[in-house]
């Protein structure tokens, strides 16, 4: 029995001009999650995060995958709009979610030294559009898909950062195209402990979209 | 935005850097509202190692939360302790007001129960 996908109609409303709209990309995430949540539930999360949660379709999904075992999930988002969405798209759900909290921030700062080694799971859906670097967040729609050089200019910022955010077991959800140079993503994280899996790929018109998800080499 | 969240936030402003005072922040002119929640003790069991728990423990007093100043030894026993812990971290939402750093007094604003902790560059 597959899960409802999160109602995000309120985006609709002019204060939520600014807020990226689910696509095939946050789709391909949804099913991953999906398709993981046997082992997702077994593993028992305590602490999630969603960086740049944007309508917080996932946020409020992994909450779903989840259920009937509270987490506490926090979504992080650089764009208040966003922040109110994801907060929003909770409440909408019919499955409540028992505690999803919002932090406007970039990526995890201020949050990054509590969290250290606490994550259970880290989910990112980056802004992976191949852009000129000066269109990375030159507005706030911006933010949400302008990824720079190769796409990775976000993605590289944050990369050193994930291994010290997972806890033993923690797991990290990651969206890419094709022209992110997966590999190489895989390689870096590989170079800090961390074992890269492609879980799901599809195309979507000229995007040709993976899921990775990453794990400690040695996990408990 | 719940006690929990607070409790995992901590000052980032560039030069402060005295790990006693940038954590907790304190709240100013919290809004606070109670909104009733199942209670899981199973949850709050797994949470309470990633709590800190003084931090919470001096916040809720702040706030007026009544909340022991130690976990007991098997928590999970101790009805009162449970229901205590369960209020204060599921259940109180801090709907407005700031949180301020004790080192900086950099001040973060909590709008609609979302803490804004973004920075301006020159304080990154």
């Amino acid at each position: 029995m597959s899960l409802p996908t999160p109602d995000t109609a309120h985006l609709r409303r002019p204060e939520y001009a600014s807020v990226y709209e689910p696509a095939e990309d946050t789709f391909l995430l949804l099913d991953a999650l999906e398709s993981d949540r046997v082992e997702l539930q077994a593993l028992r999360p305590t602490v999630c995060v969603e960086i740049g949660s944007g309508s917080g379709c996932v946020s409020a999904f992994l909450g779903q995958v989840l259920d009937p075992h509270p987490a506490l999930i926090i979504s992080t988002d650089i764009n208040p709009a966003a922040n109110a969405a994801t907060q929003e798209t909770a409440a909408r759900c019919t499955t409540p979610i028992a505690l999803l909290e919002q932090c406007c921030t970039r990526f995890v700062q201020a949050l990054d030294t509590r969290l250290a080694g606490k994550v259970d799971v880290l989910v990112f859906n980056p802004p992976y559009v191949v852009t000129p670097t000066e269109e990375i967040d030159s507005t706030p729609e911006a933010s949400a898909w302008a990824g720079g050089r190769d796409g990775r200019e976000v993605l590289d910022q944050l990369l050193p950062q994930i291994p010290a955010l997972l806890s033993p077991a923690g797991r990290f959800y990651l969206v890419v195209i094709e022209q992110n140079n997966p590999d190489e993503v895989a390689q870096i994280l590989a170079e800090h402990g961390l074992l890269g899996t492609r879980v799901l790929s599809r195309m979507a018109g000229r995007e040709h979209l993976s899921i990775l998800r990453f794990t400690r080499k040695h996990a408990e | 935005m719940r006690l929990i969240t607070h409790n995992m936030l901590k000052c980032h402003v560039k030069n402060c850097n005295d790990p006693d005072k940038q954590f907790p922040l304190r709240f100013k002119d919290a809004q606070l509202e109670q909104i009733e929640a199942e209670r899981n003790d199973e949850f709050l069991v797994r949470m309470l190692p990633r709590i800190e728990w003084s931090a919470l423990a001096t916040t809720a007093t702040e706030l007026g939360i009544e909340l022991p100043k130690e976990v007991p030894k098997v928590p999970a026993d101790d009805d009162a302790f449970m229901q205590a812990l369960h209020t204060a971290i599921m259940e109180m939402h801090v709907k407005g007001g700031s949180m301020v750093c004790n080192g900086c007094g950099h001040e973060y604003k909590i709008t609609k129960g979302i803490p804004n902790m973004l920075l301006a560059e020159h304080e990154i």
